[in-house]
């Protein structure tokens, strides 16, 4: 009897040693997805971007003043895309984050538990809303609004579209820069009372300074976002690539064109066709530079506190 | 009332009143902006409900795309949403949650694991467009997939495993380590331990964080437009190899029109989508509300 | 110059510049005071109660703080005696759901009148915590901060430099203002805490457990220095350790599960307590 049982212990580990094995290197492999897509977006992106740099320099594209990508005579110097895109990001930045910044100043610092519960859930809710809705809003609730006080603005417009860029970004930085108020130690803040000091001089001078570090992060990340924004630029700002300030013009982004190029009958292997992926590869390592810059400085401002 | 004279020491000039009213007027400014997001989130659903909430019909639902304003539905990419949600519920599920569990219960703290970490947390970070150009480079194309439903799942489980993953894995460390060592003891393997009771009691957290992505999924619209829109489509798909549309292309498609009639049927659209994401969340809500209360 | 000539020559400042503070005269305390300091004491509580929704910290405390001495409040964890400290200089207010009830007087000031600017109250009643808790800023910004922002007219090198003396903190960071003061040790930053408050010229120092985190030899510093400022200032001190009470104060109260069991002069409450409850706690018998 025991010689049974024991036996059958026996084969059970030798089964369970292999379910174990296999577990795990399943699982494993899993977890390689993830690296294998980053591995893939570059890999991708390379490939398809090296037919394009074989006939246009890298310096005539990085540095080239004219976009006209689909029509002769062709011409790819990428900064007016650029800077279709900096208008939209600079012009959401100057709404998105001093007004993000007093939301969660007035959230972590002044609000009352029951406001608390009533804004963060909206800028919960304004996060979730996908971002071909507000393209559509730009379209239809903005612009409109705009053209009311100036009727030569165009309908479409880096204006309206910086303004919804902004409405999107903006529960991040609510929400990331309330984090880092609310990580600052509350003895700080009585510090600073018991000097004798009103909420907003503690607020203003010991808690964000304080939280510096993390608020300059979620500016990263707020940035690194409107950067790769597409579906609200696409539908309200337009598809005029140019070199211009003015928001009230129409422009078009890196994103946008991406967009113009993937859904447009472009002959697939033509150079046109190829400069999506350049276009592609900058916004990717923008992206990824403004991410890990990001990443660095809150790591850093973990530190300080631990 | 007392006299601001005695407030502070002599040698000070405390200009209390001024500071005083500094600090309320701040306080108020913060206050309105902050409020500024509810009257914009208000302003949207009014205006979108106002020009859609006529077009919203049993025949809208049930009609395929039409260039006449008053046929058109948007049953095609209804039913291409739901083939697309439940394809990508299959792949990014099982693939994200294996990856939190790796990354939770049996990687060791090496280069390559802390590679994955870094990794995972970049990925999240990268426009949703990017995984539009890969996908459709990489399944469109190089796999020869075609503008495919399943080109469509794989483009949008790729852009949603970071966040199962992260979801995941705040989920599964908030089980307690107790479960896990009483497991041992009584001779589980580490398989058992983790699919016997790890899982079961990660669960609920498990299951808000994969609606909550799949929920993001259905309303991204960039990287299935790049994959999807390559065919004009107008009937609901039958298997994961046909061509479909999605309810935010449907959208885009309307809102590009210069008809205004297009307009309210996009914004019907509109309605649509955030009906259906409504429901989404507020399951999750409801999920995460049940747990915590057993948990309490 | 030692600092207690520099915080003598501080006050002989003061008193010429006719700031208002207790008139009455110094005295070595003695027995027969004991009436006459209570009388003049300018720091006062009646029927004192707080609580944090249903459950009361604090249950009906009437206690008065004698000018120009140290008090010491004892008492077990959770006997409210921090709470109540808190409530002199409107700390609780920042407590999510604490209500304060009776009457707190400085001086003919109802500190919770509803004109009452609670900053107005701190400005005169500064504060030492049980942590240290320097801001994220250097040295001399640590005390210069409250100081230029209520407008001081006098050269802020030299406040922030009489501070540091007044503190015995000068000599050990005179070369080294403008570093970050979260480079100072633990012992360090709770006098640069006291440094700064001191600063603000207050009235009326409380402490909040100053020594808690400290070592000895930071702990008798900091005992050292509130014997040399208690020529200026009313100090009140919680504390969990009553070598320490018994040291450094002149009143001790003794306070339990929120009510204030006994008050007297610290060798009374030492040697002689009236109440067993106290016999048992400064003995040692719970606690």
């Amino acid at each position: 009897m025991t010689e049974v049982v024991a036996a059958t212990f026996r084969q059970k580990t030798k089964k369970s040693k292999l379910v174990e094995k296999g577990v795990r290197w399943g699982i494993f492999l899993c977890a390689l997805a993830s690296v294998l897509t980053t591995f893939g977006i570059i890999f991708v992106l390379a490939k398809e971007a090296i037919p394009f740099f074989r006939e246009v320099s890298l310096v005539d594209f990085l540095f080239g003043t004219k976009w006209n990508a689909l029509i002769l005579p062709r011409s790819f110097g990428v900064l007016p895309l650029l800077m279709g895109t900096m208008l939209i990001v600079i012009g959401a930045g100057l709404i998105a984050l001093p007004v993000g910044l007093a939301s969660a100043i007035y959230l972590s610092e002044f609000a009352s538990q029951r406001v608390r519960k009533t804004v963060k859930p909206v800028l919960e809710i304004l996060a979730g809303i996908p971002t071909v809705v507000y393209g559509y809003f730009a379209l239809t609730g903005i612009t409109p609004i705009l053209k009311s006080f100036n009727d030569e603005i165009p309908v479409f417009n880096a204006l309206s579209a910086s303004i919804v860029v902004a409405v999107m970004i903006l529960p991040m930085v609510a929400s990331l820069c309330d984090d880092a108020l609310k990580a600052v130690p509350r003895s700080l803040r009585d510090g600073g009372y018991a000097l004798g000091s009103t909420k907003t001089e503690v607020s203003l001078k010991i808690v964000v300074p304080a939280a510096l570090s993390g608020i300059v992060a979620s500016f990263v990340l707020a940035f690194s976002r409107a950067i790769g924004e597409t579906m609200a630029v696409t539908l309200a700002a337009g598809g005029t690539p140019k070199m211009t300030l003015n928001p009230l013009e129409s422009i078009q982004t890196m994103t946008a064109y991406i967009v113009q190029v993937a859904t447009g009958d472009i002959e697939h292997g033509s150079i046109s066709y190829h400069s999506l992926y350049a276009v592609g590869g900058l916004l990717f390592l923008i992206t990824l530079a403004a991410n890990l810059l990001s990443y660095k400085i809150l790591k850093k401002y973990r530190e300080e506190y631990e | 009332m007392s006299s601001p004279e005695y407030s502070s020491a002599p040698e000070f000039n405390s200009r209390l009143e001024r500071r005083r009213a500094f600090s309320t007027i701040f306080k108020n400014s913060c206050a309105i902006l902050s409020w500024l997001s509810i009257g914009v989130l208000g302003f949207l659903l009014v205006h979108i409900f106002s020009s859609g909430w006529e077009w919203i019909s049993f025949d809208f639902i049930k009609n395929a795309p039409s260039r006449m304003p008053h046929k058109a539905g948007l049953f095609s990419a209804l039913m291409g949403t739901i083939w697309i949600i439940f394809t990508t519920a299959a792949i990014a599920i099982p693939v994200g949650v294996s990856s939190a569990l790796y990354l939770e219960e049996y990687a060791k703290k090496n280069r390559l694991n802390s590679f994955i970490e870094i990794n995972i947390s970049n990925l999240a970070g990268v426009p949703s467009i990017v995984y539009g150009i890969l996908g459709l480079t990489l399944f469109v194309r190089l796999m020869k997939l075609g503008p495919s439903v399943l080109s469509g799942a794989l483009t949008l489980s790729l852009l949603i495993l970071p966040v199962i993953i992260i979801a995941s894995r705040e989920a599964i460390k908030a089980v307690p380590n107790s479960i896990r060592l009483s497991a041992f003891a009584l001779g589980a393997t580490q398989f058992q331990t983790v699919f016997h009771h790890v899982l079961p009691a990660a669960m609920p957290g498990i299951m808000t964080g994969v609606i909550l992505a799949l929920s993001r999924a259905i309303g991204e619209t960039a990287p299935i437009l790049m994959v999807g829109a390559v065919a004009y489509v107008s009937r609901a798909p039958h298997g994961i190899m046909d061509g479909f549309t999605a309810l935010p292309i449907q959208i885009y498609n309307w809102a590009r029109e210069a008809k205004v009639e297009f307009e309210g049927l996009a914004a019907g659209g509109i309605i649509v989508l955030l009906l259906v994401l409504f429901m989404m969340n507020s399951v999750a809500i409801l999920i995460r509300n049940k747990t915590q209360k057993a948990q309490s | 110059m030692t600092p207690v000539d520099e915080a003598k020559k501080i006050s002989e400042k003061e008193l010429m510049n006719k700031r208002p503070k207790s008139t009455k005269p110094e005295s070595n305390i003695s027995s027969g005071d004991k009436e006459n300091d209570l009388r003049n004491a300018e720091l006062k509580g009646e029927g004192v109660v707080i609580s944090y929704g249903a459950d009361q910290a604090v249950k009906g405390v009437d206690i008065a703080f004698p000018s120009n001495k140290i008090t010491a409040v004892i008492g077990p964890s959770g006997c409210g005696k921090s709470t109540l400290l808190r409530a002199f200089n409107r700390m609780n207010d920042f407590i999510l759901g604490a209500k304060v009830e009776g009457s707190l007087m400085y001086k003919d000031m109802d500190l919770y009148d509803k004109n009452i600017d609670p900053v107005e109250v701190r400005l005169r009643i500064g504060m030492v915590f049980q942590k240290p808790n320097p801001f994220p800023k250097t040295i001399f910004k640590n005390i210069a901060w409250a100081p230029q922002m209520n407008g001081y007219t006098g050269d802020i090198a030299e406040l922030v430099e009489t501070s540091l003396k007044r503190a015995a903190l000068w000599n050990e960071v005179s070369d080294r203002l403008h570093d970050s003061a979260l480079g100072l040790s633990g012992g360090q930053q709770q006098r640069l805490c006291i440094a700064r408050s001191l600063a603000m010229k207050p009235e009326v120092l409380l402490m909040d457990e100053p020594c808690s985190a400290l070592d000895p030899v930071s702990t008798s510093h900091i005992e050292d220095l509130m014997l040399e400022l208690k020529e200026q200032y009313t100090i009140v001190i919680v504390t969990h350790n009553m070598q320490q009470a018994a040291r450094v104060s002149d009143y001790t109260a003794f306070m339990d599960s929120g009510n204030l069991v006994e008050f007297d002069e610290t060798s009374t409450i030492f040697t002689n307590p009236k109440e067993q409850r106290t016999e048992d706690y400064v003995s040692g018998r719970f606690g």
